[in-house]
């Protein structure tokens, strides 16, 4: 069904830098001299599962005619911001710089990107937020990644991809937690991988098809990850949200890791209630992809969670989801629509509720180091 | 109710348990630091044998790589999924989660971080009678 | 107000024989295969023993809760690891719960995550030989599963066609630890032989890596971390072998899954339909939406069963996967072992649960 009123808060909406050549002028010299030199700047910095000849890259009518989809800012404008009027849309810029191997080169392209998404998108309309993409490559870049944009309050979460070197829950990566805690910051783990180890347990599959089913696995390897390294207990504060993750595997999750825990506590002592409370408090997960059939299930699924307040409203734009402006399934509650497209986005993003005038922070001349 | 003579005083060591058999009940008869006491050797969850279990303590952390122990040789733990319940009580630890679980009364005791739940294995009561270790089943 | 659960859950219910799934034999020691190895391999297994993908010998890297991930009480007296005793589990759990049947998985020294191929050959016939003297000849109450070296697929071949015509083995068993997800074309050999010989196909995960990580996020810090992946691993070989066609090609094909839970399989296969659809043309050898292929091949053994927070969403779930499509299982001897007269602790009618104890394995494994 379509959106019933104004006002809604999109929670994943993809932006792309439309090529490297782009971001040039916004690294230092050393690294636009260094870049093009190699001609680094002449590669996408795409992700494998974002190819964009994949029927997963875009809707037909949200590709454009020219350059990579989500590049091209009027189209967001009138397709998402305006046709779905929308009062936020949060941008989440998957770049392939997360996935080399340099880290301080991933740490300047990175920084390029903020910068870019900064001046090229956040600035050209106020109902944009962005989310800080994070060199993970090296914690102390990350950190100070987060540290530069964090007083940028059109920022609103850091941005991880759910793949990447180790489990995200992982004590070497908790300085970033800190960080990202101490500004009020969820930290958004987006679909996506760079294909550091093999998609699956048993290795590497032949198809797209495979890798992108075998990302919802990933998700709950991850959240196994945060609850059992006891993220929750080391920053209260934190806040995940699990974007174009999926949720419907979430009871089974719930269900297994209450059980273990009753019999693995003594391992993971600092976990002090049960597992499926601590998750319905901390972890959230936008709407789209919708793996079930239709609302009904949908609503199944959220009594077996046990919670109403888990899923935060998107489109995943450009990804191909629904059809036409069907970005609701059919068959929720008056209730549970509002949930999703208001209540749970502004519960969970700090800096929503402040409704930051996006006039303030935003003077990037000044803010932008 | 009948009372049985299970032991000999002295037969039991502090920290060590004995398995008998009264009325066709397997009952294990646990010494704490000098009490008695008996517990079903049935666990609540799917009836493992409870009294084949470690007697322990009571495991704490304050947070992430913080492992302490206390109560030590209070505890026991079920030989099968691991569960753990306070000997003198047969109270579990560790809150099995229901959806009435509302309904009992959950609380947590000062000092500790564990939630009592709302399972309790089979308690009898036991005396120390002169030389003899008796229980009630 | 508190009270032991079982006395309330239990009291009134009449003994049901019921046929176990999931039982782990266990050798005492390597010398239990002597008898089944060449002097050859005897003396390989002496002079180098396994060579796996892991950093320990002898241990999984992601130790146990709870004696080593056994019952403590299975220890037999007389020495042995559990499990390795046929008197103690017929008196621990045969005889005491009235097992009808027993599906024995013989994981160990099985041979499926050697990564010498001679060898792993050898370990598996011999694994299989083992089953048969020492355990199906003791106890006619037990069958058996053909163990083979899943990694080496023309002598995984061999070994199925040598044991298909002896009633005592039911089953082919492989490791979703496997080197490739199991749906790649190397492994299909396999699938033609156990299809052809009308042998189901078990999974069950063995403890050993097949050399990835355990996860596509990589290697988890604890056992409750690594025991969640078990899940996940084998729901992606499910992706996998229903995605790669494994069912187009082998329709006949029938998998059961041991040891992976059940509850994730609905919302599986929402997923799988809703991006195949939207990916169609990478697969055209897939001629139907991939959950009917999950509905169609596909049985789930009940441990370790779960326990939402409602019981009645698990009567639901089953609703959706398919009453005939359940299992149960114990894992006797392992710590998370499943007692047939508490496990299943939901509604559902006497017919529900006579097939969960029993018809539905009676049916799948062909049995008496």
């Amino acid at each position: 069904m379509k959106l019933p009123y104004q006002g809604a808060i999109d929670c994943d909406v993809h932006v792309t830098v439309p090529s490297s050549a782009a971001l040039v002028p916004h690294l230092d010299d050393f690294w636009a001299d260094h870049l093009t030199n190699r001609h680094i700047d002449r590669f996408p910095l795409t992700l494998t599962g974002n190819a964009p000849n994949l029927p997963i890259s875009a809707r037909a009518d949200w590709r454009p005619a020219k350059g990579l989809p989500g590049s091209d800012f009027d189209m967001l404008r009138t397709q998402v911001l305006d046709n779905f009027g929308l009062r936020y849309a949060i941008c989440n810029v998957m770049h392939g710089a997360i996935a080399l191997f340099n880290a301080d080169m991933a740490a300047a392209l990175i920084k390029a990107v903020n910068r870019y998404v900064a001046r090229e998108w956040l600035d050209r309309d106020p109902r944009l937020r962005g989310s800080i993409l994070v060199p993970l490559q090296d914690i102390d870049h990350a950190v100070a990644e987060i540290e530069r944009w964090a007083p940028d309050k059109r920022f609103v979460q850091c941005l991880f991809p759910v793949m990447g070197d180790q489990p995200l829950g992982h004590r070497r990566y908790w300085p970033v937690f800190a960080a990202a805690e101490k500004h009020g910051l969820p930290i958004a783990v987006h679909a996506g991988s760079t294909f550091r180890q093999a998609p699956s347990g048993s290795g590497w599959p032949s198809y797209h098809l495979e890798d992108y089913l075998m990302q919802s696995m990933a998700f709950e390897d991850t959240l196994v990850s945060f609850l059992t390294e006891g993220v929750f207990q080391k920053f209260p504060g934190t806040k995940l949200v699990f974007a174009e993750a999926g949720f419907t595997w979430l009871p089974t999750l719930l269900w297994r890791n209450n059980k273990v825990w009753r019999g693995a506590r003594t391992e993971v002592p600092w976990i002090d209630r049960p597992p499926a409370e601590i998750i319905r408090e901390h972890v959230r997960f936008t709407l789209q992809p919708v793996d079930a059939p239709d609302g009904a299930m949908l609503n199944r699924i959220f009594d077996h969670v046990g919670s109403d307040k888990l899923v935060l409203f998107s489109t995943d734009y450009p990804h191909p989801h629904f059809e036409g402006d069907d970005a609701l399934p059919d068959g929720l509650s008056d209730d549970m629509i509002r949930r999703i497209l208001i209540d749970n986005p502004l519960e969970t993003y700090p800096r929503l509720r402040e409704g930051a005038d996006a006039g303030a922070a935003h003077s990037t001349k000044e803010a932008v180091p | 109710m009948s009372r049985h003579v299970v032991a000999k005083a002295g037969e039991i060591a502090p920290g060590t348990s004995k398995l008998v058999t009264v009325k066709n009940r397997e009952i294990g008869i646990f010494n704490v630091k000098g009490s008695y006491y008996a517990l079903a050797n049935r666990c609540p969850h799917e009836g493992g044998s409870l009294c084949a279990g470690r007697i322990t303590g009571l495991v704490q952390s304050a947070g992430p790589g913080e492992y302490s122990m206390i109560r030590k040789g209070e505890f026991l733990r079920c030989p099968w999924h691991g569960w753990e319940f306070e000997i003198a009580t047969g109270q579990s630890y560790c809150d099995p989660q229901t959806v009435r679980a509302r309904q009992f009364n959950v609380e947590v005791a000062a000092g500790e971080t564990v939630v009592k739940g709302p399972y309790v294995a089979e308690s009898f009561a036991v005396s120390l009678e002169e030389d003899y270790v008796v229980v009630d089943v | 107000m508190n009270m032991p659960v079982l006395e309330r859950d239990v009291q009134g219910k009449s003994k049901l024989s019921f046929v176990d799934c999931d039982i782990h034999p266990v050798q005492r020691s390597d010398k239990d295969l002597h008898p089944y190895l060449s002097a050859r391999w005897r003396e390989h297994m002496d002079n180098f023993g396994g060579h796996i993908r892991q950093g320990l010998i002898g241990q999984v890297m992601h130790p146990r809760m709870m004696a080593a991930g056994q019952r403590a009480d299975a220890y037999p007296q007389r020495g042995g690891p559990p499990g390795s005793d046929l008197e103690l589990m017929q008196k621990q759990h045969l005889d005491f719960n009235g097992c009808e049947i027993g599906m024995l998985v013989a994981l160990a020294r099985g041979g499926m995550e050697e990564r010498n191929l001679d060898f792993s050959a050898a370990l598996s016939t011999a694994c299989n030989d083992w089953q048969l003297h020492d355990w199906v000849e003791k106890d006619r109450r037990l069958k058996a599963g053909i163990v083979v070296p899943q990694e080496y697929a023309e002598h995984a071949v061999k070994e199925i066609d040598r044991r298909a015509q002896d009633p005592a083995f039911r089953q082919v068993i492989i490791s979703p630890k496997s080197s490739e997800p199991l749906g790649r074309r190397r492994y299909w050999p396999i699938y033609e032989a156990a299809e052809r010989n009308n042998l189901v196909l078990g999974l069950h995960p063995a403890g050993i890596s097949g050399g990835n990580a355990s996860s596509g996020t990589g290697w988890g810090t604890y056992y409750m971390q690594e025991h969640y992946t078990f899940g996940t691993t084998t729901t992606g070989n499910l992706i996998s072998m229903i995605v790669e066609g494994v069912f187009e090609q082998f329709p006949r094909l029938k998998v059961a899954l041991i040891e992976s839970g059940f509850t994730w399989a609905p919302a599986l296969g929402w997923r799988m339909d809703k991006h195949w659809a939207r990916m169609r043309k990478e697969t055209p050898h897939l001629k139907r939406p991939p959950s009917e292929y999950l509905r169609e091949h596909f049985w789930f053994c009940t441990q370790p069963m779960e326990e939402p927070e409602t019981p009645g969403h698990l009567t639901e779930i089953i609703d959706w996967i398919g009453w005939d499509r359940i299992m149960f299982s114990s894992d006797y001897p392992h710590w998370d072992f499943d007692d047939p007269k508490y496990a299943l602790n939901f509604k559902m009618t006497d017919a529900q649960r006579a097939g969960i104890l029993r018809d539905n394995a009676k049916a799948l494994y062909k049995l008496a």
